[in-house]
């Protein structure tokens, strides 16, 4: 997994509630067998006028001009502000996998759905959760000045904000741990085999039906 | 001891071993596999050299890609074939039990796993879908996870996880007639907000959920994702335990007794505290259909499309006319004035054979309306199908005009060809009603078996209770 430590970028403004992950990418992509390759069809619906998929070459394709991220200077944005609930629906990774590869590093919102938050962290792209006057704040931001730029730092949970304090942000400190240091955490399980082993000796006495 | 809550016991049950900050390793007793979320994983696997640590864990079927129509020729669409064929060939790489397309007991992942046994109370249930949290009727901790947290499963059948909040769903007292368990869901999502239930697990209690049949249990607690939440659970009782008596996957009479002794402490204690508590009297749920692009934008079967200039929150006012503007709806417009294009009957929510047999008495002896285009019944499984085909259901539907077809996901999130052309209107029982969910541009109410139905015949929403 690719490591968060600082990133400093173009913010793009999502304005709308319950972005769901079918609306980030919508099925008909999900028929991959890959990880990589999503960026082009992230948000699909509301970025081309005409239908897409899978065999589908994207640049044939009519761009929606009204569309925020098919506008510059937002087309080269890699944090994204949005509003609650952020990434609700399907379990899909692919939204994490498609948001990445746009080139996101980083999503805000006032909350997100668990499934999503979680898909996040394991692919180096950061969720954080802010207040929604901070949240509306960097909408007044971006709409003042367009190509308008933040700077997360992770290690000391802040965001820079031209003008501002910097903003402070929680974060959970093992997925920060991870994040940090783009750890895989399959290894880290593994180095707890025995506990694994132990638990499964005790429990297959107690519940043999399930083992 | 402290009172605690079921997925306090749940919870319990699984852990590992615990961090200080509280991140707990969480044992995995059942993986369910399907073909969109998997690839991934296992690829991840064979790069790191690692297998799966507990192959008899793992039950595997395709569902959200395979053809609903005849599947003699198999999967036309390529792209659509080499993940099935990619499942395929995973399940035979790793010795993985698989249900393949061409078994009678393929389905819907969330319809197979219980009716199979597969699901049992007490258990840890995953599957890299969201709709996981189906299997929490029968007293399971059951929750959707990514492709990585698959892969995390399949190397070490654990999960890092950080307990949610308790959360009790209360509906008390009887529904009236005519109202069912998607009513009910449908009329908690509305109270609660689509995000109401965000960092919670819900147990579902109070009388109106005893009452329910494991099917209508699963319709709720399928849905509990739907509100943000990613386990909605109900205790264990009698129905529970006659239901998953003699399934295949089940205990085996020698450990019958042990598990049925484990199982019936599988509730709250009476006195265990939950962080939030809701009530619902059951009485005040009328049937539901949904008239937005979110499940929390639902409306009873007499009342109108709301209106965005009467609500004070400025994002979600921007949000319902967002709703409206998409789903082609004027405020004030009674709901059952809206006709339709087409009709789902299916889905991880309502595919069962109970769904199937609901719809069928709304249906018999009556004719699809004929501006309905296309009316689906999709069985959730070839079980389902077989046992609805013996009790004649079949011919109900296919002499009303709808069509009769094989088991599959199909048109509740359309990877396969079942989808809505751009514009159209559909009355679904499926879960979600998000933009471009059944296909881009079309639009999507969701309902209960019975008012799918109805809204077949009558070719606009109507009460169940009216039209049969």
């Amino acid at each position: 997994m690719q490591a968060f430590k600082q990133h400093k970028g173009i913010v793009a403004p999502m304005d709308r509630p319950n972005v769901d992950t079918d609306a980030i990418i919508p099925k008909q992509f999900l028929k991959s067998i890959k990880r990589s390759g999503f960026g082009p069809n992230a948000f699909d619906d509301w970025r081309y006028l005409d239908a897409g998929g899978p065999d589908i070459d994207n640049d044939t394709r009519r761009v929606n001009p009204d569309f925020i991220l098919n506008q510059s200077p937002f087309d080269k944005a890699t944090i994204l502000v949005a509003r609650e609930n952020f990434g609700c629906g399907s379990s899909r990774e692919h939204a994490v996998w498609a948001l990445d590869d746009f080139g996101f590093r980083a999503v805000l919102a006032p909350s997100f759905a668990d499934i999503f938050f979680n898909n996040s962290f394991k692919n180096g792209l950061l969720p954080i959760v802010l207040d929604a006057k901070i949240i509306d704040s960097i909408f007044k931001a971006v709409e003042q000045k367009p190509g308008f730029e933040l700077a997360i730092d992770l290690e000391s949970q802040t965001i820079e904000m031209e003008g501002q304090a910097p903003i402070t942000f929680e974060v959970d400190e093992f997925k920060k741990h991870c994040l940090l240091n783009g750890l895989d955490d399959i290894g880290l399980t593994l180095q707890h085999a025995d506990d694994i082993k132990a638990y499964e000796q005790k429990r297959s006495q107690q519940a043999p039906w399930l083992f | 001891m402290t009172a605690r809550t079921l997925y306090d016991k749940l919870w319990d049950m699984h852990v590992v071993r615990s961090e200080n900050d509280g991140t707990a390793l969480l044992y995995i007793d059942r993986h369910l596999v399907h073909e969109v979320t998997s690839p991934q994983a296992f690829e991840g696997l064979r790069m790191a050299g690692r297998k799966p640590w507990r192959v008899n864990s793992i039950v595997a079927v395709p569902d959200h890609n395979v053809p609903t129509t005849d599947r003699s020729a198999g999967i036309e669409d390529p792209v659509a074939r080499l993940q099935v064929e990619t499942l395929d060939s995973n399940c035979q790489e790793f010795g993985l039990n698989e249900f393949v397309m061409s078994d009678i007991r393929q389905g819907i992942v969330h319809v197979i796993g219980p009716e199979q046994g597969a699901t049992l109370p007490g258990m840890t249930v995953v599957c890299g879908d969201s709709h996981t949290s189906t299997h929490g009727a029968f007293g399971a901790l059951a929750f959707g996870i990514g492709t990585s947290e698959v892969e995390h499963v399949l190397a070490t059948q654990c999960l890092l996880q950080k307990k949610s909040k308790n959360m009790l769903v209360s509906v008390d007292g009887d529904v009236a007639d005519g109202v069912t368990a998607k009513d009910i869901v449908l009329a908690i999502i509305g109270k609660l907000g689509t995000a109401g239930g965000t960092g919670y697990a819900i147990e579902f209690g109070g009388e109106a959920i005893r009452a329910l049949s494991m099917e209508g249990r699963m319709t709720v607690c399928n849905m509990a994702i739907e509100a943000g939440a990613r386990a909605g659970m109900v205790a264990v009782d009698a129905t529970t335990i006659e239901y998953v008596k003699g399934r295949p996957y089940s205990p085996a009479a020698n450990d019958w007794d042990r598990a049925i002794a484990e199982w019936k402490e599988l509730h709250s204690d009476a006195d265990a505290k939950f962080d939030e508590e809701i009530h619902i009297n059951a009485a005040s749920i009328k049937p539901q259909v949904t008239w937005g692009t979110s499940p929390e934008m639902v409306v009873a079967i007499d009342a109108v499309v709301p209106d965005p200039d009467k609500e004070t929150d400025s994002v979600k006012a921007d949000g319902m006319r967002k709703a409206l503007a998409y789903m082609d709806l004027k405020a004030g417009t009674p709901i059952n004035e809206v006709s339709i294009d087409k009709v789902f009957i299916g889905s991880c929510t309502n595919s069962r054979i109970e769904d199937l047999r609901a719809a069928a008495k709304v249906a018999e002896g009556k004719q699809v309306a004929g501006n309905v285009k296309l009316a689906l019944v999709v069985p959730g499984s070839g079980l389902v199908k077989q046992q609805a085909e013996a009790e004649g259901l079949d011919k109900i539907f296919i002499a009303a005009g709808f069509e009769w077809r094989e088991p599959g996901c199909s048109m509740c999130l359309a990877m396969n060809a079942d989808r809505l052309e751009p514009g159209e209107r559909c009355a679904s029982t499926s879960n979600r009603n998000f933009e471009g969910r059944q296909g881009a541009g079309g639009r999507t109410h969701l309902v209960s078996p019975a008012m799918a139905a109805a809204a077949a015949i009558a070719g606009h929403f109507a009460d169940a209770k009216e039209v049969s």
